[in-house]
């Protein structure tokens, strides 16, 4: 049933399931459904709606049809062997989910979501967002499905990502600025948790990731999947072999779900999880749900979580609005408890020395979420080659990452941080590639500004 | 023996609802939050339910979370809870904690409900636990003789109101609308429908919650509930700085409404 990196790999037909979660939601210890008795109905009638709907021939077609003519599918993937130089001489492959429609592999779940909203009758979509990318995807699939749409954002996020508050208003979205707690992506869930137990009767929850009560966590990673499935295919493909390693950054975690779920039963492929490092884990200053944090409960499923000693949610620090989340989903709870994938934290100057080259090296403005999966990716290459290891006789380590979105909305964050402010400077700038003459006007690595105030809003 | 089950017996024996007042610990502090419970037992509240700040309170609206929040930056924890449960139980009322799981779960449920007992108290409200989950807290609940208090909902299954109402020890609190916390200016006949439903599958008390703000309102609730739930409307007393004194003329209100029960035609 498995294939290792070892032997030759076969295409296979059927993509394989995890035997996880059990009916009720369950991936071994984690998950499940801590939500107020009022959501129970709904959730189950999601729940049920679902499963029809997955194996409805109907469904299939119109789903896959979106996919190919609305998204883009499949998305390509890019050798980026000017990037790869440095990290050690692996060959890194890029899975291209910055090329989606909206910019992010968040379109994937929506139109998936979407298509089940209107299965089950309802007019109103509600999401929660945290860069802006779920949000936009919400949107962009409300407006194409004529439904409407409320976004829920925190007040934080609406200024850290203006640019996607406007997309969505172009979009038709409402768009609500929560003003609670730590009025970012926490606070925007609970906000659109209230609205759904409020008007359950008429609206549909598009939850953005893998965490959440059952059913989201498996939903979602089914509407995810694709990305794994497609890679897999193409990497076979295009090199004949299984990748050593896949590499992911994981906030609520749905790229990387969407992208390990594939090669879970490849035994050989080390699967590897970048989670937001911030300022550093030993500086409490982060979103490392895994690395820092502690099994509990939080937004309707039991998972690794910041908590404090009283079980308050401890708030999270990442320059990447989409990683600052203090939950993760409890699919990697559990394939970090069984050890089928490995969890490591990237701080704000590691992800941005890697979004740096990648824009340098290979011409690619990628989102600073994602640049966490590609310092991930120099360091594991870095690694290998010191050890000899990874790859296959003579044959370089083969690295496949997901590129999950793109950088567009992260412009003026990146440009703070190198150093186009006129703020004091700490750090030389991290990324720039030394090896090239930067032209006249362009940003250099003697213009970076403190790491920690680059991703605030100024 | 269920002290809140008693509790609620009592009142219906001299013909009256149960009066049910909640109140978050550490708002404005913690002993100004202990003496606006003892002052709302004081007016006549016959149950108090002791609520554990938490930080994602997604069932509250955005009076409780006011309150809430700077009890939470305040490091307001389990042993203050555990503090006011004491004072509570001093007055002969009967404290019980209002909690959602997490912070139950990191103080550890074994160790919570030993804790609990110990302090006087009668049991603990879950509102995001529901049976289903609940192993580890049934089974603890059990060992130390603790009330635990399942929330049922409009939108319950015939079947999940049974099971649910099966969980449940003391009494069944039924979220009374389709919604979150906050007072309201009717309570609705959802409510009543509700409580009719739950008593077809138990025979256990059943108190209903969200919504209700004053004496009024509680004489209506009480024309078909056991016991009238109470929470808003008292924090908002200590928001708008009325303080004890406040929650003490809210619950003399109150408990003058669940004493003249409107009749069900």
């Amino acid at each position: 049933m498995t294939t290792s990196a070892v032997s030759p790999p076969e295409a296979r037909l059927e993509p394989a399931h995890p035997s996880w979660p059990d009916a009720t939601g369950h991936f071994g210890v984690f998950g499940g459904r801590f939500v107020p008795e009022a959501l129970i109905a709904a959730l189950d009638e999601l729940t049920e709606a679902y499963r029809a709907m997955r194996v409805d021939p109907a469904f299939i077609e119109e789903f896959a049809a979106l996919q190919r003519d609305y998204t883009g599918r499949p998305s390509p993937i890019t050798e980026v062997p000017r990037f790869a130089q440095h990290a050690g001489g692996a060959r890194i492959w890029l899975k291209r989910e910055d090329l989606n429609h909206t910019g992010s592999h968040k379109i994937n779940n929506v139109l998936g979501q979407a298509l089940l909203t209107k299965r089950i009758g309802k007019q109103r979509v509600i999401a929660e967002t945290g860069a802006g990318q779920h949000g936009v995807a919400t949107a962009t699939a409300a407006a194409l499905m004529g439904l409407s749409c409320t976004i829920y954002m925190g007040e934080e996020d609406t200024r850290r990502q203006a640019l996607n508050v406007a997309r969505m208003r172009l979009l038709g979205a409402e768009v609500v600025p929560v003003t609670t707690g730590s009025r970012t992506l926490k606070d925007a869930i609970n906000e659109a948790f209230r609205d759904w137990v409020t008007n359950v009767e008429t609206t549909n929850y598009v939850f953005g990731t893998v965490a959440g009560p059952h059913p989201f966590p498996e939903m979602v990673r089914d509407f995810q999947r694709v990305i794994g499935d497609e890679a897999r295919a193409q990497v076979l493909e295009r090199l004949g072999r299984l990748p050593d390693a896949v590499l992911a950054c994981v906030g609520g975690g749905s790229n990387a779900i969407g992208i390990f779920t594939a090669f879970v039963p490849d035994e050989g492929v080390r699967l590897v999880g970048l989670e937001a490092g911030g300022d550093g884990v030993d500086t409490g200053r982060h979103a490392a749900t895994i690395t820092g944090g502690t099994p509990g409960v939080l937004h309707g499923a039991r998972s690794y979580l910041l908590q404090d000693d009283n079980g308050q949610t401890v708030e999270s620090h990442s320059i990447s609005a989409g990683l600052d989340y203090p939950g993760v989903g409890p699919e990697h709870s559990h394939l970090h408890d069984i050890g089928r994938a490995e969890y490591r934290a990237v701080t704000d100057a590691e992800a941005m020395e890697a979004f740096a080259l990648l824009c340098r090296t290979e011409g690619i403005i990628p989102a600073i979420e994602s640049a966490h999966a590609l310092a991930g990716a120099v360091k594991l290459g870095e690694e290998l080659a010191s050890r000899g290891a990874g790859g296959r006789g003579d044959e370089p380590p083969l690295l496949l990452v997901n590129l999950s979105g793109r950088g567009d909305k992260d412009v003026e964050t990146a440009s703070r941080w190198f150093g186009l402010g006129d703020r004091e400077h700490v750090e030389p700038g991290a990324g720039m590639d030394t090896d090239q003459q930067p032209t006249e006007g362009a940003v250099t690595s003697g213009d970076a500004v403190a790491g920690q105030d680059a991703g605030e809003s100024a | 023996m269920s002290r809140s089950q008693d509790t609620i017996a009592g009142a219906r024996a001299e013909g009256r609802s149960a009066l049910v007042a909640y109140l978050p610990v550490g708002y404005p502090d913690v002993d100004t939050s202990i003496a606006a419970m003892v002052a709302a037992v004081g007016g006549g509240a016959d149950v108090v339910e002791v609520g554990v700040p938490y930080s994602d309170p997604g069932m509250d609206g955005p009076v409780i979370q006011q309150a809430v929040d700077p009890a939470v930056r305040a490091g307001v924890g389990m042993r203050d809870v555990l503090r006011a449960v004491e004072a509570v139980a001093a007055t002969g009322a009967v404290p019980v904690v209002m909690s959602y799981w997490n912070p139950i779960e990191r103080y550890g449920v074994e160790r919570f409900a030993a804790d609990l007992a110990a302090a006087g108290g009668a049991g603990a409200i879950t509102p995001d636990l529901i049976p289903d989950e609940a192993g580890e807290w049934l089974a603890a609940s059990e060992a130390h003789d603790l009330d635990r208090v399942f929330l049922v909902a409009p939108s319950s299954t015939d079947a999940r109101l049974a099971a649910t109402a099966a969980a449940c020890r003391g009494f069944v609190y039924a979220a009374s609308t389709m919604g979150v916390t906050g007072t309201r200016a009717t309570v609705g006949d959802a409510a009543e429908r509700l409580v009719a439903r739950t008593r077809e599958v138990t025979e256990l008390p059943v108190c209903v919650g969200l919504g209700v703000s004053n004496g009024d309102q509680a004489a209506e609730v009480a024309g078909f509930a056991d016991g009238v739930i109470v929470g808003s409307a008292y924090v908002r007393e200590l928001l708008e700085g009325r303080g004890a004194e406040g929650v003490r003329r809210l619950s003399e209100d109150l408990a003058a409404g669940v004493r003249r029960p409107v009749s069900v035609p």
